[in-house]
This record gives C-alpha cells, sequence and structure tokens, in this order.
C-alpha cells in the first residue's frame, strides 16, 4: 500500500483533492472515523510533496479553513452550503451557480477518465515484473542448495587431513627447538674462541656484547662443569678484556668520545661505577690540564703573542669545549651515580674553572693598559658566551656567575683606566698649555693664544670624554652576551659610568685645578699665571655648559635604570664654579703678588732720605702700567669686560689737589702746636669713618673689572704698608708723589671704582708724607709736567 | 664687650703688656712720629669700672718700633727706635726704666697728659753699631731680667745685663750667612727648654736657636709664601709654634716636622702682621692685621686642652659630672670666635694683658688702642 502510494502519485492528488472538489459525489464512508484517516494520511501526502496545511487548504479561499461553506474547504458541508445559497441568492444566481457546478463536476469527470487510462498501461508493467521476479528467485535457491552440500563435503576432507599430519607437526616443532638449543650451545662453546678473536681484533664493543648475552646463562648453569669451564675461561678473557679496556683508558691518548666508549664498555662489564667515575675524571682532568698549561704558555713571560680575543678564542674551544664534553660525557655515563656523582663532577668543574679563570684573568689583566676596548669586549662576550653551555650543564659549579663576575671586574677596572685615561689626557692638556706659553713669543704680543688654546684644551678634553664613554659603551652593546646582566643595566651605567666616570673626572679636574692654588710654589714661577687664568675659565665653561651637556649625553648613551642616588647636574656645576672662583682668585693673588714685589722692592732698596729731586716718574711705575697692561690684555682674551662705575669726571686730568688741599693740608700742615696732633689726627680719622673699608684680597668675580681691581688693590695696598716702613726725605716724598700721579692716570682705567684708585694712592702719599720729617709737597702743576713727560 | 677705644694722637706700631704686673692690666704702647715728640703710653685698665687711665712718659730718643717689657722689674722696658742723623736712618735698641710712681700706675689721671709729661731713664743702649739696624728686642721670660736677645740685621745677639742693668754685656752672637739681604724681621723666646731656645723670623723663614752655644736647631723654609712678619711660642704645648706673614696666613707649626704646618688659618684679607698665644688658655689665638681687623680664633684641636677643660682628679668623686665629662670628649672644632672691626687703619700691634687672660689690646697705625675681652660664653665654656 505504502509503496503503491508513493509509486503513483499522480492517482493520489484528485483523490486527495476528491473530498473537497465535489460536494455532490461525497467519497467520505460511513465510518465516523474514516474522515479523520483519510485527513491524515492527507497530512501525511502533503508532508511529502512538501506542501504545508494551511498552503494546500487555504491559499485559494478565504482565511476560515474551517468554514463548512468552503467548497474546496476540509470541512465543507453540503448540507450547510446548500442552505446558505438558498437562503441568500436570488433565483438567477441559483440557476447561475448550479450551472456552474454541473460544468465543474462535468470537466472533473472527464479529468478523472484521463487520468485513469494514462495509469492503465503503467499497472500492467508493473503486474508482469512482479511475476518475472518470482521465477528468477525459484531458480537461485536451487543453486544456493548446491553450494550447501559441496562445503560440506570439503569440510570434511580437511579435518580428515589436519588428523593424518598432527603427528609429524609435533616432531618437527621439537626438532627446532633443539636446533635452537644446539646452536646457543655453540655460541656458549665458541664464546671463548670468540672473545679473544674479539679482543684480538679490538672488537671491544662487540665482545662486551657477546660476554653480555652469555652471562645470564653462564651464571645459571654454574654447576655443570663443562659450562663451568666454559665461564671460567670466559671470565679470564673478560678480566683480559677489562685489563686492555682499562689500559686503552688510561692511555688517555684517544680523545674524550672514545674514552667515553671505554667507559661505557667497562660499566657494561660490570666495573664498579664509582672507581671509573674517579678514573675518568682523572683523566678528564689531565686533559683538561694540558688544554690549561697551553693556554699558560700563551701568557707566558713574554708579551703575548696573541691578541686576547685570540687567547679566549682557544680557551673556549680548548678548554671550556673539553670541559663541556666531559661533562656531557660523565652525565651520561654516570647519571646512576646520584647525587653524589653530580658533586663530585660539579667540584671538578669549579676547581679546573677556577683555574682557568685565573688564568683568562691574568691574561685580561695583560689587557688593561691597552686602549682597544672592542677587541677586549669581544673577547669578553665570546668567553662569557662560551660558558653558558657548561654553566647550564653544571650549575652546581657556578661557572657562569663566576664568569660573569669576572666580566664585571674586568668592567670596573675598564672603568677605572678610561677614568686615568681622562686624567692623563687631561694633565697631558695642561703640560701642553704650559709648552705653549712658555714657547718664545712672538715679540709685541703678549700670550697670542690663549683663547685659542682654551678651546683647544676644552675640545680635546671633550673627545677624550666622548671617545671614553663610547669605548665603555662597548659593554652594554645589545649583541654582547653579557648587557643583559643586572650590574651592566644598573650599576655599571649609573655608578660606574655617570658617577665613576664622568662625574668623577669632572671632580679630578677640579682638584687638578685647585691643586694649582695651593702649590707650595706661591712666590710665583711654579704654575704660570696664564694657566692659572685658561684653568678657571676652563672650569667656569664647564658650569656654565659643558657639565650639563656631558652629563646629559651619558644619560642618553647609558639609558640608567638604576635607582641609586646620582650626584645631580647643580652640585657638580657649583663644584666647578667654586675651582673657577678659586683659581681666579689665586691668579689675581699671584699677579697681585708679582706687581707688589716690584713695588716693594723698589721702596725697600732706596735711600729715601738722600735722594734727589724727582725729574722723572721711576722706570719701576712705568713697568707696572706695562704688566697691568699686559695682565689686562690677558686676562681680556678670556673673560668679558665686566662693569665699572660710572665715571663723574676724566679722571685722568685728576691731580692730588684733592687731598693736597683738605686732607694733606690738615695732616702735616707746620702751623699746628705740638699739643693738638689729636686734632688734626680727628680729621683724617673721620674721613675714613665715611670711606668704605677696602677688603684687599676680597672674592673677584668672573670678569676683567673685578679680576684687574683685584690686582691693583692688591699693589697698591703693598705699596702703602712699604713707604709706612720707610723714612723719606724731602724729594722722597715728591718722588712718591709723582710715581703716584702717574699711577693715577694709568691704573683708573682697568678698575671697576677709580675712586678706589684715588683713595689708595691718597694714602700712599698721605703716608709718605707722614713718614717724612720734611714734608714739603711739590707743586702738583710739576707733577703733572713730570708725569706728562714720562 | 669692646672697650672705648683709646686715640694716641700720634702714629703707632709698639705695644706690650707690662709683663711683670700680674695683678693690674696695664699695657705700653710706644709711638711713632718723626715731628713730634715720641711718648710710651702707660695704658691703665680698670676693669671693674670700665675706665681707661693713661699715663705718659717722653721717649726723645726716636720714634719707638718695638717695645718690651723687663719680665722681672715692673719699671724696666726694652726700646727700638729709630735715630736719624745726618740723613741715615738707624735703628737702636735701649733699656729703660720708667719713673717710680708710674711702675703701678697713677689712678688719679691726669687729662692733660703733656702737663705731666716725664722722662723716661735710661738703664743702658744694646751697642749695635757693628751690627745694625735693631728690629726688636726679647726678654728671657720667667727669667730674672738679665737677658735678653736683640735682632739686629742679620745678626742675633745675646746679652747680660749686669750692674742693675746699667750696663748690656754682649754674651754671644750669630748670624745669618747667604745669598742677598738677609734680615731677621722678628724673633720670640720660648719658655719651654729652660728658656734656651729663642726662634726668629727672616724673610719666609722660621729659624730656631739654641741661645747656650747660639746654633741653629731647626729651620723652617718657605714657612710662608711671602715675608714672615710675626711669631709666638705656644706656652702650653712646647713645640708649637705660631706664625703668620705677608701671605695673609697664619700657621701653626710643629718645630719636629719642619716640612708641613700642623693647621693653616687663613682669615685675614691682607698681611698678618701679628700672632699671640694666650698666655693661660692657648686654644686662643689673637691676630692683627692691615685688612685693619683683629681675629679671635679658637685653635682647640691643636690646643693643650684639645677635649676641653679636664676635670682635676680630685673632682672625680662627683660621678655624675665624671660621666658628662667623658660624653664631651671629642675634639672640638676650631673656629673663629670673633673678628673687631673697631679699628680703621691697619694694625700692627696685638696682645694679651699679663694681669687677665681674657682681655687683649690692639694697635692700629692711627694710634688708636682698643681693649676687648674674650666673649662671656666662650669664657665660661673653656672654665667650666
Amino acid at each position: 500500500m505504502d509503496p503503491g502510494s508513493s509509486s503513483f502519485p499522480p492517482p493520489s492528488q484528485p483523490h486527495a483533492r476528491g473530498p473537497g472538489s465535489g460536494p455532490g459525489d461525497s467519497p467520505e464512508g460511513p465510518e465516523a472515523e474514516a474522515p479523520e484517516r483519510r485527513r491524515k494520511a492527507h497530512g501525511m501526502l502533503k508532508l511529502y510533496y512538501g506542501l504545508s496545511e494551511g498552503e494546500g487548504a487555504g491559499r485559494p479561499s478565504g482565511p476560515d479553513p474551517l468554514d463548512p461553506t468552503d467548497l474546496n474547504g476540509a470541512h465543507f458541508d453540503p448540507e450547510v452550503y446548500l442552505d446558505k445559497l438558498r437562503r441568500e441568492c436570488p433565483l438567477a444566481q441559483l440557476m447561475d451557480s448550479e450551472t456552474d457546478m454541473v460544468r465543474q463536476i462535468r470537466a472533473l469527470d472527464s479529468d478523472m477518465q484521463t487520468l485513469v487510462y494514462e495509469n492503465y498501461n503503467k499497472f500492467i508493467s508493473a503486474t508482469d515484473t512482479i511475476r518475472k521476479m518470482k521465477n528468477d528467485f525459484r531458480k537461485m535457491e536451487d543453486e544456493m542448495d548446491r553450494l550447501a552440500t559441496n562445503m560440506a563435503v570439503i569440510t570434511d576432507f580437511s579435518a580428515r587431513i589436519s588428523a593424518t599430519l598432527q603427528d609429524r607437526h609435533e616432531r618437527i616443532t621439537k626438532l627446532a627447538g633443539v636446533h635452537a638449543l644446539l646452536r646457543k650451545l655453540q655460541f656458549l662453546f665458541e664464546l671463548p674462541s670468540r672473545l679473544t678473536k674479539c679482543v684480538e681484533l679490538g672488537a671491544y664493543g662487540q665482545a662486551v656484547r657477546y660476554q653480555g648475552r652469555a652471562q645470564a646463562v653462564l651464571q645459571q648453569y654454574q654447576h655443570l662443569p663443562s659450562f663451568r669451564a666454559i665461564q671460567d675461561d670466559c671470565q679470564v678473557i673478560t678480566a683480559r678484556l677489562a685489563q686492555q679496556l682499562r689500559q686503552r683508558f688510561r692511555e688517555g691518548g684517544s680523545g674524550a668520545p672514545e674514552q667515553a666508549e671505554c667507559v661505557e664498555l667497562l660499566l657494561a662489564l660490570g666495573e664498579p661505577a664509582e672507581e671509573l667515575c674517579e678514573e675518568f675524571l682523572v683523566h678528564a682532568r689531565g686533559r683538561l690540564e694540558e688544554e690549561l698549561r697551553s693556554l699558560e704558555a700563551e701568557l707566558g713571560p713574554s708579551p703575548p703573542a696573541p691578541d686576547v680575543l685570540e687567547f679566549t678564542d682557544h680557551g673556549g674551544s680548548g678548554f671550556v669545549g673539553g670541559l663541556c664534553h666531559v661533562a656531557a660525557a660523565y652525565q651520561e655515563l654516570f647519571a646512576a651515580q646520584g647525587p653524589a656523582g653530580a658533586e663530585k663532577l660539579a667540584a671538578f668543574a669549579q676547581e679546573l674553572g677556577s683555574r682557568y679563570f685565573a688564568l683568562v684573568e691574568r691574561r685580561l689583566a695583560q689587557e688593561q693598559g691597552g686602549g682597544d676596548n672592542s677587541l677586549l669586549v669581544r673577547a669578553l662576550d665570546r668567553f662569557h658566551r662560551r660558558l653558558r653551555a657548561p654553566g647550564a650543564l653544571l650549575a652546581a659549579a657556578g661557572l657562569a656567575d663566576a664568569a660573569t663576575e669576572i666580566v664585571e671586574r674586568v668592567a670596573r677596572e675598564r672603568l677605572g683606566h678610561h677614568l686615568q685615561g681622562l686624567q692623563a689626557a687631561f694633565l697631558g692638556c695642561l703640560t701642553d698649555v704650559r709648552q705653549a706659553l712658555a714657547a718664545p713669543r712672538v715679540a709685541g704680543k703678549e700670550g697670542p693664544g690663549l683663547a685659542e688654546l682654551l678651546a683647544n684644551v676644552a675640545s680635546s678634553i671633550l673627545s677624550h670624554i666622548k671617545a671614553s664613554l663610547a669605548a665603555v659603551h662597548l659593554f652594554t652593546a645589545k649583541e654582547v652576551s653579557f648587557s643583559n646582566k643586572p650590574y651592566f643595566r644598573g650599576e655599571f651605567c649609573s655608578q660606574g659610568v655617570r658617577e665613576g666616570l664622568i662625574v668623577g673626572f669632572v671632580r679630578s679636574m677640579c682638584q687638578t685645578a685647585q691643586s694649582f692654588c695651593d702649590s707650595p710654589g706661591e712666590k710665583g714661577g711654579a704654575t704660570p699665571p696664564a694657566l692659572l687664568l685658561l684653568l678657571s675659565r676652563l672650569c667656569l665653561d664647564y658650569e656654565t655648559a659643558t657639565i650639563s651637556y656631558i652629563l646629559t649625553l651619558t644619560d642618553e648613551q647609558f639609558l640608567v635604570q638604576d635607582q641609586s642616588p646620582v650626584t645631580p647636574v647643580s652640585t657638580l656645576c657649583a663644584e666647578a664654579r667654586e675651582t673657577a672662583r678659586r683659581l681666579l682668585t689665586h691668579y689675581v693673588k699671584v699677579q697681585g703678588l708679582v706687581i707688589s714685589q716690584m713695588l716693594r722692592k723698589s721702596v725697600e732698596t732706596r735711600d729715601w732720605l738722600s735722594t734727589l729731586e724727582p725729574r722723572n716718574v721711576r722706570a719701576v711705575m712705568k713697568r707696572v702700567v706695562e704688566d697691568t697692561t699686559a695682565i689686562d690684555v690677558q686676562v681680556g682674551l678670556l673673560y668679558e669686560e665686566g662693569v665699572r662705575k660710572a665715571q663723574s669726571s676724566d679722571s685722568s686730568k685728576r691731580t692730588f689737589s684733592v687731598y693736597s688741599s683738605s686732607r694733606q693740608q690738615g695732616r702735616y700742615a707746620p702751623s699746628y702746636t705740638p699739643s693738638a696732633p689729636m686734632d688734626t689726627n680727628l680729621l683724617s680719622n673721620i674721613q675714613k669713618l665715611f670711606s668704605e673699608r677696602i677688603d684687599v684680597f676680597s672674592p673677584v668675580e668672573f670678569n676683567k673689572v673685578s679680576v684687574l681691581t683685584g690686582i691693583i688693590k692688591i699693589s697698591l695696598k703693598t705699596l702703602l704698608e712699604c713707604v709706612r716702613l720707610r723714612t723719606f726725605g724731602r724729594f722722597g716724598l715728591q718722588q712718591v708723589q709723582v710715581d703716584c700721579h702717574f699711577l693715577q692716570l694709568y691704573l683708573w682705567r682697568f678698575v671697576a671704582d677709580e675712586e678706589l684708585v684715588h683713595l689708595l694712592l691718597d694714602e700712599v702719599v698721605a703716608s709718605a708724607a707722614l713718614r717724612c720729617p720734611d714734608p714739603v709737597p711739590m707743586e702738583p702743576s710739576v707733577v703733572e709736567v713730570i708725569c706728562e713727560r714720562g | 664687650l669692646p672697650q672705648s677705644p683709646k686715640v694716641l694722637g700720634l702714629e703707632a706700631r709698639a705695644l706690650t703688656p707690662q709683663t711683670a704686673e700680674t695683678d693690674a692690666i696695664r699695657f705700653l704702647v710706644g709711638t711713632q712720629s718723626l715731628k713730634y715728640d715720641n711718648q710710651i703710653h702707660i695704658i691703665d685698665f680698670d676693669d671693674e669700672n670700665n675706665i681707661i687711665n693713661k699715663n705718659v712718659l717722653l721717649h726723645q730718643a726716636g720714634e719707638i718700633w718695638h717695645i718690651s717689657a723687663s719680665p722681672a722689674d715692673k719699671g724696666v722696658l726694652a726700646t727700638c727706635y729709630n735715630r736719624t742723623s745726618d740723613s741715615k736712618v738707624l735703628t737702636c735698641a735701649a733699656v729703660w726704666r720708667m719713673p717710680k710712681e708710674l711702675e703701678s700706675g697713677s689712678h688719679e689721671s691726669p687729662d692733660d697728659s703733656s702737663s705731666t709729661a716725664q722722662t723716661l731713664e735710661l738703664l743702658c743702649h744694646l751697642d749695635n753699631t757693628a751690627h745694625g739696624n735693631m728690629a726688636c728686642v726679647v726678654w728671657e721670660p720667667m727669667g730674672d731680667g738679665k737677658k735678653i736677645i736683640s735682632l739686629a740685621d742679620n745678626h742675633i745677639l745675646l746679652w747680660d745685663l749686669q750692674e742693675s742693668s746699667s750696663q748690656a754685656v754682649l754674651a754671644s752672637s750669630a748670624s745669618l750667612e747667604g745669598k742677598g739681604q738677609l734680615r731677621f724681621t722678628s724673633g720670640r723666646w720660648s719658655p719651654h727648654h729652660n728658656c734656651t731656645q729663642v726662634a726668629t723670623a727672616s724673610d719666609t723663614t722660621l729659624r730656631g736657636w739654641d741661645t747656650r752655644n747660639m746654633s741653629q736647631i731647626y729651620c723652617i723654609e718657605n714657612a710662608h709664601g711671602q715675608l714672615v712678619r710675626d711669631l709666638d711660642f705656644n706656652p702650653n704645648k712646647q713645640y708649637y709654634l705660631a706664625s703668620c706673614g705677608d701671605d695673609c696666613k697664619v700657621k701653626f707649626w710643629d718645630t719636629r716636622n719642619v716640612t708641613e704646618p700642623v693647621k693653616t688659618l687663613e682669615e685675614h684679607s691682607h698681611w698678618v702682621w701679628n700672632v699671640r698665644y694666650n698666655h693661660s688658655h692657648d686654644q686662643l689665638v689673637l691676630t692683627g692685621s692691615s685688612d685693619s681687623r683683629v681675629i679671635l680664633s679658637n685653635m682647640v684641636s691643636i690646643s693643650s686642652e684639645p677635649f676641653g677643660h679636664l676635670v682635676d682628679d680630685d673632682d672625680i668623686s662627683d660621678q655624675e659630672d665624671h660621666r658628662s665629662e667623658e660624653k664631651s670628649k671629642e675634639p672640638l672644632q676650631d673656629n673663629v670666635i670673633a673678628t673687631y672691626e673697631e679699628h680703621e687703619d691697619s694694625v700692627y700691634a696685638v696682645d694679651w694683658s699679663s694681669a687677665d687672660p681674657w682681655l687683649f689690646a690692639s694697635l692700629s697705625y692711627d694710634g688708636r688702642l682698643v681693649i676687648n675681652r674674650v666673649p662671656r660664653a666662650l669664657k665660661y665654656h673653656i672654665l667650666l
């Protein structure tokens, strides 16, 4: 039924549509459940043809599928429908619908007829096919029966054959077993000779394998005399074999892999592992010591022939490679030894490693003097890199740490070396400057190249610093294996390079410079004043720019990650400034002393009582002015002009009328009585009260005027003190007057406050007048004439 | 409290305490004038009433460059003075006696000093015709006032005063030999070693002499960068002496090590003319300079009491005190106690009073004498 309905779909369609298509021929059966079932089948068909329930029922009709008046609806009730028609429609319409209905019925009838005709042939052919199938199956059944009988016969035969063969099979099996046993026995009997042969041929591995195979059996059948004999023979041979192996092992001429093989064989022969591992290490030590000796020979008493890179290469490939092999072989061979064995190896590696390190350090120490950092860094890198493998292999020996330590130490020493180098460079610069200053000058010009010298020194030091920075920077290069160690990332950058090298150098530079101020050769001569001046300017330049530049450069190159405190730029600058100040002050003192000494000699050595009437300015005063001018030029080369107090009038025109009218007269006018010295001195004291106190050796500022002021102050104060220690005749006093006026004419232009020069010179003349029993001053006009002439 | 300055009215360089006087505070000042009769002013300071009394003695021989008082006789003093004759200046030295009534000061100080001016009595000349200009005269300290040493150009002369000081006999002498014009500038007699040592300054060099045979004991070459102006012995530490000079520095020496000074002070801004240890508390050092300043320094670290005042053994009974004393036993810091700026001109002489260890006088060229006291706080700090 089911295949039928599926193979004939067309008839099912009208059948399905049937109930709703004609209200007249109602196909529904008398059973109450019939429409139910049909509807079910109908639904299944619909499902089969992919139509949804709603689609099939309600596409053309209204929305209500349950409407009993719907002709095509599933719930069509003809009575209701007719009732409805009759009640609702007029006659004409009834007539129309009647004709329409009739026409539809006719059309449906004809449709049904054509369907029947069309499907008839198909029914016929189906029936034929079924019939043919029935015939074929019957034939097949016969053949199957025949096959079954044949099979039964075959089984029967086969059982019979196997029963017949059973006997022989067992015998064959037994014979095969005997054969195998006999072969084994033969192997055993042949074993001694085979072993001997193997030993003779040197095929130790083969021998050991044979021995290993036979051992257990021999052990088991020890009680049988024949086997016993074999075993004894074997043992003798094995002993010999072991002996030979040991011999070979001891000779040690062969390389590490062969030795490892020996040990492996000996182990397989059941030799005591502990003893072997001792011996293994002894041999390994011998070989490694050989390497060390060759390294040591390279060190030699004479200067090392190979450079440090080559040396570390040799060490790396020879010693470290050997050590690696030994360690690997040992760990492979004696893994069973457990922690005790590992400890032994670690101790071994540690001891030899430390000797190797000692050699490396000796070699590196020889390198300390050298200037080539890149080679050293490469050597260190290789050294460090090489030790990584044994370091990983033998963590307990601490080789990698020790290597890192060595590298750190070398790096530190390098920093120290560079610092020394910088200091030496600085001292070298100073020597050059000294030589340049001492070199005979072109006539007429004083210190022509002072600014140039300063620039040279500054640039040379800076380039040295940069070179040093670049050199130590190699230690932190990314591709260097140790650059990621914490030391090189932190401490090396901050404490080592920044503090140790750069700050250390700037400090030492300041110290060196300051030492010129404290030098015992204070009487002059020892340090050329120009050098003091130059250093002072150098330090000042450092304070203003160079220090911050260098430190910025350093910080940039060495990205300091370390948090440890570093010297701030400001502190360093303050130190440099202090140094500059001290140097300049010292310069002022030295130059002041030079001029002072001239003035002092000129006052002390002259007989002022019996001197003649002055005709000229004394030569020494001209010399003083000349020297002061020279100093002015010298300082002007390096320092700015500075500020001067506004000039009140044309100072060069000023004469000594000021004090000769007011103060001087008050002091030694011949008119007052001996009882009135109090009043006269009162005048000068009051005048002094209102004049500012002059600090003779006061700190100087960084400009030319201040420097010159300082020098002139020192000189004139010396003149004053010296004058006070002498006694002057009338002409002596007049000479002092002339000299002072001359100084006045030329010195005022150098100082910040010309009033200062006036004050001091006034004091000198006044003191000379006091020290003169017969004080008759020269006419100011005459003084002027003499000075202008001179 | 600085005492009101005393203006002498004449230029002056010479100042000394009346060494033999241990009760009254008394200084002698010699004036330096080419135009008027020179004087010796006897300055009495009445500590209780804060009054300065002055008596004037005429010193007609010439302007006084140096003055020193006998350690044994209050009335005896020696001066170095300039004598000008025939357009020649020669510095001579003589020993004088002052009138008896002035020895202990006269308290009815007359305002007009000139009316009562008395004259010094000449005891003897130190004959220097063969030796040149006298730079200074120093008495044997703690002696009987019979021995003096004078420095004349490059000679060091030891004199015996005989017949109540009326006769000076040259006992022995020595002289500096060398290139150039060597001249002594200053000298002091050491109070240690039974007063057998004298130190002198010439140019930049300090020398020690043994007075018994007039031989050189030690020599500190280049003690100062420039001329050495003055020196003084530490009264309590026998090998220590202080020197000062034109390099503005004050240096302290251990004469057993002549290569390096023990300490250097650089507080003055011009030549330092005078340096004096306090007679009892040798940490107090007084310096005068031509920068017109007087500086009192506390050089406690190199003094005889580097840990402060030590408690006598008798006082140990008080345990509390002893403990607190121990706590403070760490070297104290050297420092400048005070800078005195009352002077308007160069200060050429400073000295401590021989009677009151807390009092000192300074003299500037313009004739102003200033008497000052060690600050009270420091005094108590040292004493307690």
